[in-house]
């Protein structure tokens, strides 16, 4: 998918989920329902992790461990614990949807005054970003449901041949 | 100390007899006496010493916080504040507020400046918004901004006299570091490692802010202010274009080696010393060859720029290990030397003339990446420390998780600067005692968006609970003395007195004082928050105090979380360890200590 087109129509989504209504819809049961190209998917199409009773971990909740500790964890801490200067992600994702979730990685947040001056930047432009945007979601989700512990999945599935495909057009993809 | 202040002494007459009246002189002149704090390192050779003595070793343990100030800031408060006169100056982080705070008055605000800066280089800072304080000189107090802005400002009122934009924060290059004032000149670095930016040490002329020199960490000799024969790298000259001559293609475009740490001077040899941070990306495989100069110590000339030598680290990085640490200048018997605390666990000490290294050995007895730095000059492998395999990112390759490598991306020790007691002989060294895994893939670059590449989990060495030390050092032996535990990070910097007293922050907020032959601790007090600032002392109406900002922050922020990831793990720790944020939260204040009245 082209990451600006990407960008419109979540842009608008999120538009429309602010200004519809005064709360937006909750993220729902992640339990996943079914597999698309590799990614599983709960009952209203969002994408979920799927961790089996072994603790083996689904390919995207692994990629999104990594991914998440290269380009979040800076900030946001180890593990989506937070830090002194954002906020801890396993919580935030218990109430924010995969709409939401993208358009503030897209388009970024701020949070000035009271001596805090929290900024998340617009990530819509970063590749290394937005290549994983739903790896990292998958990631964090199984964190805020508590599916996974701290640090790096022990075990986890095969990498879908559909997701090596899917990264390497994105990458060759201009932005 | 003692000698050095002859030295210095000798060094600004000699400046006097040219006929120049350089800011230096007078800098020289105010760091001479311990009753003001004149330097965020406290003097020009980074020794942060003072030779007050009112509180010592008998008596610190009767120490009490005698007035506090809140600074309205809630994010990592590094650096610490200044005393030039009866006038207190401290930043805080972003919006990187400057108060002059009136010490006859219990702190009353005399002035303050508050610069509007685009909130948008907030998250372009890899690790908070914080600001290692601002510099003095000429009657000036000079304040180097997050996104960059270098500002003069009127000592007495605040004014503005003069700015400059040093960088382009929508490139990824930001604030950070304190500025210098050196002779008529002022210095500042730049930060961005992490969103490859190329790094570089600039020069201001300290009446006009006209740019007068910028020397980088890589690119050709016209931009590294280097000369192929003259410029040395262990005792070698070091050829053209060596700035870009070790990278693959046009990457030293984009290579880093960021400057965002101390910068020390010597007026005899009239030489400044600095370190260079990583070379970008956190990817070995991507970037294949030494990187020069990233990870480099440089000695420059202060009003040329030009490059006397330069002494590389750790070539071709694969761990994060900054060479930006500070440079502590001091005399052995026959050298000058100077002595360095990298982040890569070996505290180095290096001829500061030649740059010939002569001791390199680990503070931290749990470094394992390399086995030893080779100080044969005839070996191969020359000033070079020699990587175990087991532990090499780039040996093992991209997507794999290479374990256990100590120390830490964070290394030993961070920025967090060191002191020096010429009376003990002993360095102070705040220290951190955490390892990593580290797991590197490929990136793409994107001017102003992270460039990192590498995944990291960090957590204290096998079999330990705590994730810091306070080291003292012996620079000539290359041995630890003594070693004190801390559960954090000590990411304080450490103030060493002639009272037999050294002094640190920690974390969990506390402002502690040992003894400085023992370690023993003699005093601890609870501040508001975690403190990553530095430790200042002074004298006012013949008192002396102590002074510290707490506002826990910082990369050690992230140590608020950081900790144990997995009971399994078998790591010794679990129980005995929790996290950071069970001690302290934001906060951001000044505390002002001394011994009570009537003592």
């Amino acid at each position: 998918m082209h990451i600006s087109s990407m960008v419109q129509a979540v842009s608008i989504a999120i538009l429309v989920a602010f200004t519809a209504t005064a709360k937006a819809e909750a993220p729902g049961d992640p339990k996943a329902v079914k597999q698309e190209k590799g990614k599983y998917l709960d009952a209203k199409g969002d994408p979920t992790f799927n961790v089996k009773p072994d603790g083996t971990v689904d390919w995207y909740t692994y990629s999104g461990f990594r991914r998440y500790h290269s380009e979040c964890h800076v900030c946001h801490g180890p593990d989506g614990e937070g830090s002194t200067y954002a906020p801890a992600l396993k919580d935030s994702m218990k109430t924010l949807n995969y709409a939401e979730y993208y358009g503030i990685v897209v388009g970024g947040k701020q949070d000035l005054g009271g001596g805090e001056n929290k900024v998340m930047p617009a990530l819509g432009d970063n590749k290394n970003v937005m290549c994983y945007v739903d790896d990292i979601y998958i990631y964090l989700r199984a964190r805020s449901m508590d599916a996974i512990g701290r640090g790096r999945p022990e075990k986890h599935e095969e990498k879908p041949a559909q997701a090596a495909e899917f990264e390497q057009s994105c990458f060759a993809e201009k932005s | 100390m003692r000698k050095f202040l002859l030295m210095s002494c000798v060094g600004g007459f000699a400046l006097l007899a040219n006929g120049a009246a350089f800011a230096n002189e007078e800098l020289i002149q105010l760091s001479k006496d311990p009753k003001q704090w004149v330097m965020p390192t406290g003097d020009y050779f980074n020794q942060r010493f003072s030779k007050l003595s009112q509180i010592n070793s008998d008596n610190v343990k009767r120490l009490v916080p005698l007035w506090t100030f809140s600074t309205g800031v809630l994010r990592g408060h590094e650096g610490g504040p200044l005393v030039i006169g009866h006038v207190m100056y401290f930043s805080t982080p972003f919006p990187n507020i400057v108060y002059a705070l009136d010490l006859n008055h219990d702190g009353k605000i005399l002035w303050k400046y508050e610069p509007k800066q685009d909130p948008n280089v907030i998250p372009v800072m890899c690790c908070d918004t914080v600001n290692r304080g601002v510099a003095y000189g000429d009657g000036k107090i000079f304040l180097h901004q997050a996104d960059t802005t270098l500002v003069a400002l009127d000592a007495r009122t605040g004014a503005v006299v003069w700015s400059v934009k040093n960088g382009d924060p929508s490139r990824g290059e930001t604030g950070t570091s304190a500025p210098y004032v050196v002779k008529d000149k002022v210095l500042v670095g730049i930060s961005g490692g992490e969103f490859g930016v190329r790094g570089s040490v600039t020069a201001y002329d300290i009446k006009t802010g006209k740019r007068v020199w910028r020397g980088y960490s890589m690119g050709p000799d016209s931009d590294t202010l280097m000369d192929p024969q003259k410029t040395t790298h262990l005792g070698k000259p070091v050829g053209v274009d060596s700035g870009i001559t070790t990278w693959k293609g046009d990457q030293w475009k984009i290579g880093g080696g960021a400057t965002w740490g101390w910068i020390s001077y010597d007026p005899e040899l009239d030489l400044i010393y600095y370190g260079s941070g990583n070379p970008s990306t956190w990817n070995p495989k991507q970037r294949p060859g030494d990187n020069r100069w990233s990870m480099t110590i440089w000695a420059r000339n202060p009003d040329t720029g030009m490059t006397k030598w330069v002494y590389q680290l750790t070539p071709h990085d694969e761990w994060d290990y900054d060479a930006i640490n500070e440079m502590i200048l001091v005399n052995q018997e026959m050298r000058k030397v100077l002595v360095h605390f990298d982040r890569n666990g070996f505290a180095y000490t290096i001829d500061r003339e030649t740059g010939e290294p002569l001791v390199a050995e680990k503070y931290d007895p749990v470094v394992n990446w390399a086995s030893k730095v080779d100080l044969d000059k005839n070996s191969p492998t020359y000033g070079r420390p020699l990587v175990v395999k087991e532990y090499s990112t780039e040996a093992n390759g991209e997507d794999v998780n290479t374990q256990g490598i100590c120390p830490a991306a964070l290394g030993s020790k961070d920025q967090q600067p060191a002191a020096y007691s010429p009376e003990t002989g002993l360095f102070y060294v705040p220290a951190n005692h955490v390892c990593m895994d580290y797991e590197p893939f490929r990136v793409s670059y994107t001017a102003g968006q992270p460039y990192v590449g590498a995944t990291l989990s960090m957590y204290p060495p096998k079999g330990e609970t705590n994730m810091g030390n306070f080291t003292a050092w012996d620079a000539k032996a290359g041995k630890i003395i003594w070693q004190k535990k801390e559960l954090f990070s000590v990411w304080s910097g450490a103030l060493a007195t002639a009272g037999n007293v050294v002094f640190y922050g920690t974390l969990e907020g506390y402002l502690k004082a040992v003894d400085a032959r023992t370690g023993d601790e003699l005093f601890k007090f609870k501040t508001p928050s975690g403190i990553i600032g530095n430790v200042s002392t002074y004298e006012h109406n013949g008192k002396q105090y102590v002074a510290v900002l707490s506002g826990v922050g910082g990369w050690a922020g992230i140590g608020l979380a950081a900790g144990l990831t997995k009971a399994t793990e078998g790591l010794g720790a679990v129980g005995g360890y929790a996290g950071l944020a069970n001690y302290t939260a934001l906060g951001g204040q000044l505390t002002v200590f001394g011994l009570p009245s009537g003592l």
